[in-house]
């Protein structure tokens, strides 16, 4: 059985803390538990300290850099984990471990395979 | 109704290669795949049967004529260049097989039952949107074309295409699975099961006048698709209540509307007219429900129990409303929904007089905007004698009705209403 990869995206409530050591612990039991599927992690640091970029008009026009995230909204990204599962039902299995999914809220999307990559 | 042969003939290539199709998508990994396989078959099908007879085995022959279709379309796929880029993004999750041998292979009827009921939880999939779902039921499981269900819906066929194709990705890129769900999740998904088909029985706008040429009744859609779960899932009390409550609904069917199209409310209703071995029909099946469920009525046992209630009840008067109330707080306790209340509220009515009835619409929160409630106003303050402000009430309804029947029911009650 060809395995998917699909990128749990952790969305938490932009006031929160989501760097507690209670959250930490959660996280790390979380990641003991399913060190067989995770095939990556990543945690962020808060909004504040984003920058968004964006290129006007094609490859080679004015770089715009401006400060905080792209999209202004409630819920923020805080991180993501890449999980191996067969099919959603397995994945949605684990994404339901995942602390944020009682803190926040984890959005699954499949992960397209490098050799099918369209850009 | 009288059915043409070609009818008759659209119809088999239709249930059969439903059928055919369920097969199809375990086998070859893709629901968009198997679709166009089936699509293209059935095509040939209604080309050739009419000159050389309808197989002995149609389904055998679709199944067949698809596979060979699907192989087809595989081999052209795999001989266009670039193909890499486009593997990923729909294409089968696993390389099907198709050996020579495997092309000429017909799976027995127990298989197909297995396929159909994996078809059925994928379609009907928590992932999938509520109008995803719905479609998809239709196209895969009923065999209706994206133009087909989208005149059942009143939407343009352009908009429930893409609602399909949408739905088909995601299935794909998602990988949703083709199975039927564990013990432990499976009360959850079939509630999903037979929420889609008590929608397409509910939310339907099948035209009841002569007007459409192309008639889609998805009222007989849904009655179609409760009997193939219950058949998939023999003694499911909920499965069994469903098909009930529908079998009840259709069957006051040929008296729920007039000769111009225009609903005819219960208390009209010539009960000559129902079908009652459709109404003998679904009481078997209410009372097999319950005697399964063990004494725990779920959401479709007591919307079943009221609509026999209707369905068995002599006249409108002699209907026994204080069962009926009972079985609405029955409802109302396992969620709070305004439109039970309404309903509860007119029962009420029906069983303690008008005042009694006022008072129940009155303590309704949130149906201001609702012209089923202003009309349920309108009705108990005419039996008060208070025809003034049932007058008001029914302006408000007439205002807020969504469909020209309705509109027209209303203007004909507020022109029969006396000035005081």
């Amino acid at each position: 059985m060809v395995m998917a990869v699909y990128a749990a995206l952790l969305y938490m409530p932009e006031d929160s803390d989501w760097m507690t050591s209670e959250v930490r612990a959660e996280h790390h039991a979380f990641g003991e538990a399913a060190a067989e599927v995770i095939g990556g992690a990543v945690a962020l640091y808060p909004t504040g300290s984003a920058t968004t970029i964006t290129v006007a008009g094609g490859p080679g026009g004015d770089v715009l850099v401006t400060d905080g995230p792209y999209a202004e909204a409630k819920e923020i990204l805080i991180g993501l984990y890449l999980l191996e599962a067969a099919d959603l039902d397995e994945a949605i299995g684990w994404a339901a471990r995942i602390p944020t999914a009682w803190r926040g809220k984890v959005e699954l999307r499949p992960v397209l395979p490098v050799s099918s990559w369209p850009f | 109704m009288t059915v043409t042969p070609q009818q008759q003939l659209a119809e088999t290539v239709r249930v059969e290669g439903a059928r055919v199709l369920a097969t199809l998508i375990r086998t070859l990994g893709s629901v968009q795949l198997a679709e166009d396989a089936v699509q293209d078959a059935a095509v040939a099908a209604l080309q050739t049967w009419p000159r050389d007879g309808i197989p002995d085995d149609p389904r055998a022959w679709l199944t067949v004529t698809a596979r060979h279709k699907a192989y087809d379309a595989l081999r052209r796929e795999a001989a266009r260049p670039g193909k890499e880029l486009a593997a990923g993004w729909d294409a089968p999750l696993v390389a099907p097989d198709l050996a020579p041998e495997v092309l000429e292979m017909v799976e027995p009827d127990s298989v197909v039952r297995d396929d159909q009921l994996r078809l059925i939880f994928t379609c009907c999939h928590p992932a999938l949107a509520r109008e995803a779902q719905v479609a998809l039921a239709l196209r895969t499981l009923a065999g209706l074309d994206a133009g087909a269900i989208a005149r059942g819906f009143l939407v343009p066929e352009a908009t429930m295409a893409k609602r399909l194709t949408r739905a088909r990705q995601k299935i794909a890129q998602a990988r949703i699975p083709y199975r039927v769900p564990p013990d432990a999740e499976l009360p959850a998904r079939l509630a999903s099961v037979l929420a889609v088909v008590h929608l397409i029985a509910t939310e339907s706008h099948a035209p009841s006048s002569g007007e459409q040429v192309a008639r889609v009744d998805l009222e007989a859609e849904a009655v179609r698709l409760a009997r193939l779960v219950n058949e998939l899932m023999p003694g499911e009390p909920e499965v069994l209540s469903l098909l009930a409550l529908l079998l009840f609904t259709a069957a006051r069917r040929p008296a729920r509307v007039d000769a111009a199209g225009d609903p005819v409310p219960l208390a009209a209703q010539d009960r000559s007219g129902w079908d009652h071995a459709a109404i003998a029909e679904a009481s078997g099946l209410l009372a097999e429900a319950v005697r399964r469920s063990q004494g725990v009525a779920g959401p479709y046992q007591l919307q079943a129990h009221l609509s026999a209630c209707h369905a068995t009840a002599p006249t409108y008067a002699a209907t026994n409303w204080d069962r009926i109330v009972g079985l609405y707080d029955l409802l109302l306790s396992l969620s709070a929904n305004p439109a039970v209340a309404l309903n509860r509220a007119v029962a009420v009515g029906e069983r303690d007089g008008p005042a009694a009835g006022l008072a129940a619409l009155d303590a309704i929160t949130g149906m201001a905007r609702s012209h089923l409630w202003h009309a349920a106003r309108a009705e108990a303050l005419r039996r008060l004698g208070d025809t003034g402000r049932a007058r008001d009430e029914l302006r408000q309804a007439l205002e807020l009705a969504p469909t020209a029947p309705e509109r027209r029911l209303l203007s004909r009650r507020l022109a029969a209403m006396p000035s005081q």
